[in-house]
């Protein structure tokens, strides 16, 4: 977009130009994806994430407003009409409803392959800082989605999630409760909560497509990174998105749909908990509540604080805990000072990255198993290194770190083999 | 020159930047130190109080392996041994148990025609009970015979109905029961042929229950079963005799069979949409095969084309993206 050398849009048939004079619509999405963006002509596989994300987030609307026409926000109903009429009455139901349920399961997985693939090359750095940023607001509006979703088909962990979650509020003295209360519209979950959780799940993802705009928006200005971090230097090191990155991520997102409909049509269950096929009842607590996987590193975090610490008691120090731990990502620009974006090029940090990743996958086990001593114990030492790894490793790395020599450009990194030695002859 | 106070932010975009990563440090290191004692307190007590080991845990079993046609990514499930599930459900578990989800003209998929499907329901040889309904004339409840269209009636009333005729237990709605359970029709299969003689019993390791914790003794009321999460339920064993159900199709009705036919019969309620999901999940999954493939093979096509091999000539290399760090460009002896 920002490239003097991006193809400019240039409609041939008079019905194009007169669409063009009058509605630019077609110049704004050959600008968008089409050939007039250029991107970086080295990405690697990484990068397919956020087209897929995107492919997710379709999936998701169109299916939801599917069901959204069968189901029914009733505290009486709700549980029926997902385990009754979709599953069993309404034309391939069953479908629509494993696909959304497992839907939300991949999209989170794709996202956090992009957030990570973010945190190894970089992406947060100047100039995409915003770009950043707006991710983690769509990842913020993504979690509050998936949670209100989830407490619909109002089964047991439906309604113990929402008690749960929504007792995160009342950790905060004084005001907590009010909130809490307010939030719900009652003491306890029910209908009034069910209705506004209903009318929000259906609205936000909304939101999120907006959000996903400026995220777009904010990285054509830029224009993509690439797994060098080196900057684009001129025409040779790019190529039109269109054909050659919808070609890439074309077989990919099929190839990724393959094993989304492996799981959605054979193990549909998988990655849900049995118990929220009990229909909600508030007077039997079910063993063990957990959240979707999707949230386990996060309640991890917020189960690992037990202990008091000055005038703040442990619930509190969980609920901080863990809205921290993903706003502390929020400040990863200026936490992290190095100005060598790739990973590649970091030795220590690549280091420290895989040791989070690590880390992360510990917080995730923990969070989604029964409490035990030594489980508990592991993910208090994985969480306290999760805060030292964001605020405290990663700006003394970046400060102390000697980096590897970058390549000179992106097309001098992908030359090999014959190309690197006779340049001259393949140069156009 | 103005005094410089202590709360005022630096001047300078450096040094504002140091500022936010000092704060920002300190507070990741309070967080750290909130979590290491947690970890301490929590060993402390952990070692000074260990948890007394429970008998549930120590005693409680894992489903027994159970084989059924609809197990697999090509499963199908077996009519003839739904048929016998749902005779066996009828005549045994209905005394107790709803199947509140499922409609009687769900049935024909177990192989049963609109006929037979409408005598099951409504002749009141085959499915007792009756839907609760009106008195056309007067509007008084009353009951009457099902029809296809109905789901199964339940047997009790209301959930206070069936808590005073089962001992204050509740008898759970039997549609999703293999999906609401942790290890689905193998455990409903384990439980109902799982119940035992507490008096000397022991576990894999051959420790014995009561001798090591003699206040595991099964209350009044309750039954002993270690395939039950807290060994203890309400259900007294409800297959408890070879022959208890007179199967029309020869098979041999032994307590183990009866078990396994009703079990697979509730992998049926609770997903009567298994056979047409695996059947529509291996059409999208060929037909997503072939497009990855095509899709890789026109991407083969396109990133091979002139335009891409075209390169830019590799240049002398560039300092600055040689050294970028300080202690990097102290290194490779460039100023600045």
């Amino acid at each position: 977009m920002s490239f003097s050398w991006a193809k400019p849009y240039e409609p041939k048939h008079p019905l194009a130009r007169w669409l063009d004079e009058r509605l630019p619509l077609p110049r704004l999405v050959y600008g968008a994806i089409g050939g007039g963006y250029p991107v970086p002509r080295n990405l690697n596989y990484f990068w397919n994430f956020g087209v897929l994300a995107g492919i997710f987030l379709t999936i998701q609307i169109v299916t939801g407003i599917v069901l959204a026409m069968h189901y029914y926000a009733t505290a009486d109903g709700a549980f029926n009409s997902v385990n009754q009429l979709i599953m069993r009455d309404v034309n391939a139901g069953w479908l629509l409803r494993y696909a959304h349920m497992n839907g939300a399961s991949f999209f989170f997985i794709v996202t956090y392959i992009h957030i990570f693939r973010g945190l190894y090359y970089g992406s947060y750095k100047a100039p995409r800082e915003l770009v950043w940023m707006l991710g983690l607001v769509i990842y913020l509006l993504m979690m509050a989605t998936a949670f209100m979703g989830y407490v619909l088909p109002w089964g047991q962990m439906s309604y113990w999630g929402a008690q749960v979650i929504t007792g995160f509020f009342s950790a905060f003295p004084v005001i907590g409760e009010p909130i809490r209360v307010w939030l719900l519209g009652g003491y306890a979950p029910d209908q009034a909560a069910l209705t506004r959780f209903f009318s929000l799940h259906y609205l936000l993802p909304f939101v999120i497509a907006g959000v996903v705009i400026l995220h777009i928006w904010s990285l054509h200005i830029p224009g993509s990174g690439n797994p060098t971090g080196v900057d684009v230097k001129d025409e040779k090191d790019t190529l039109p998105f269109h054909p050659y990155y919808t070609a890439k991520d074309g077989w990919f997102a099929a190839g990724f749909l393959l094993v989304y409909a492996l799981v959605t049509f054979y193990v549909p269950n998988y990655l849900g908990h049995p118990d929220n096929y009990i229909p909600a009842n508030a007077l039997a607590t079910p063993a063990h509540i957990v959240p979707e996987w999707y949230f386990w590193p996060f309640y991890a975090i917020l189960r690992s604080c037990t202990f008091n610490l000055f005038w703040i008691d442990a619930k509190l120090w969980g609920v901080l805990a863990m809205f921290g731990s993903i706003l502390l990502l929020f400040f990863l620009p200026w936490l992290d000072k190095s100005p060598v974006r790739s990973g590649n090029y970091r030795p220590v940090f690549k280091r420290f990255f895989w040791l989070l990743v690590i880390d992360v996958i510990i917080l995730g086990y923990v969070g989604g198993a029964p409490i035990v001593w030594w489980r508990t114990a592991l993910g208090q030492i994985a969480a306290a290194y999760y805060f030292l790894h964001f605020l405290v490793i990663l700006p003394l790395v970046s400060a102390f770190e000697t980096t590897d020599p970058l390549p000179n450009s992106i097309s001098e990194s992908v030359l090999s083999g014959d190309a690197r030695e006779a340049p001259v002859a393949v140069a156009g | 020159m103005p005094v410089k106070r202590l709360w005022q932010l630096p001047a300078k975009g450096a040094d504002q930047k140091m500022f936010l990563r000092a704060i920002l440090g300190f507070i990741g290191f309070i967080f750290a130190l909130a979590l290491i004692l947690s970890l301490g307190s929590g060993l402390k007590t952990y070692f000074q109080n260990p948890p007394a080991p429970l008998a549930a845990e120590e005693f409680h079993k894992e489903p027994k392996p159970l084989d059924l046609s609809s197990d697999g990514p090509f499963g199908k499930f077996d009519k003839a041994q739904l048929q016998r599930g749902l005779q066996v459900y009828t005549e045994v578990c209905s005394a107790c148990h709803s199947l509140k989800l499922v409609s009687f003209r769900d049935l024909k998929d177990l192989g049963y025609n609109d006929a037979e499907v409408k005598a099951f329901a409504g002749s009141g040889k085959q499915w007792k009970i009756e839907v609760p309904s009106i008195n056309p004339e007067t509007g008084e409840a009353a009951t009457r015979k099902a029809l296809p269209s109905d789901t199964f009636p339940a047997p009790f009333a209301n959930e206070t109905a069936a808590r005073a005729a089962n001992n204050n237990a509740l008898p759970p709605d039997l549609s999703l029961i293999t999906k609401s359970r942790e290890g689905g029709a193998a455990y409903v299969y384990s439980l109902l042929t799982g119940w035992a003689n507490q008096q000397g019993y022991r576990n894999e390791k051959g420790e014995e229950l009561l001798k090591k914790f003699p206040d595991a003794k099964t209350p009044p009321g309750l039954h002993f079963n270690p395939y039950f999460a807290n060994l203890n339920i309400a259900m007294p064993p409800p297959l408890t005799t070879d022959g208890q159900v007179t199967y029309a199709d020869g098979t041999k009705p032994t307590v183990d069979q009866m078990a396994k036919d009703v079990s697979a019969f509730l992998v049926w309620t609770a997903q009567p949409d298994l056979e047409r999901r695996h059947a529509a999940g291996l059409a999208v999954a060929i037909f997503l095969l072939i497009a990855t493939i095509l899709a890789y093979l026109a991407k083969q096509q396109i990133w091979h084309s002139d335009e891409r091999r075209a390169v830019r000539e590799t240049g002398v290399l560039d300092p600055e993206n040689q050294a970028k760090t300080s202690r990097a460009k102290a290194k490779a002896k460039i100023a600045g």
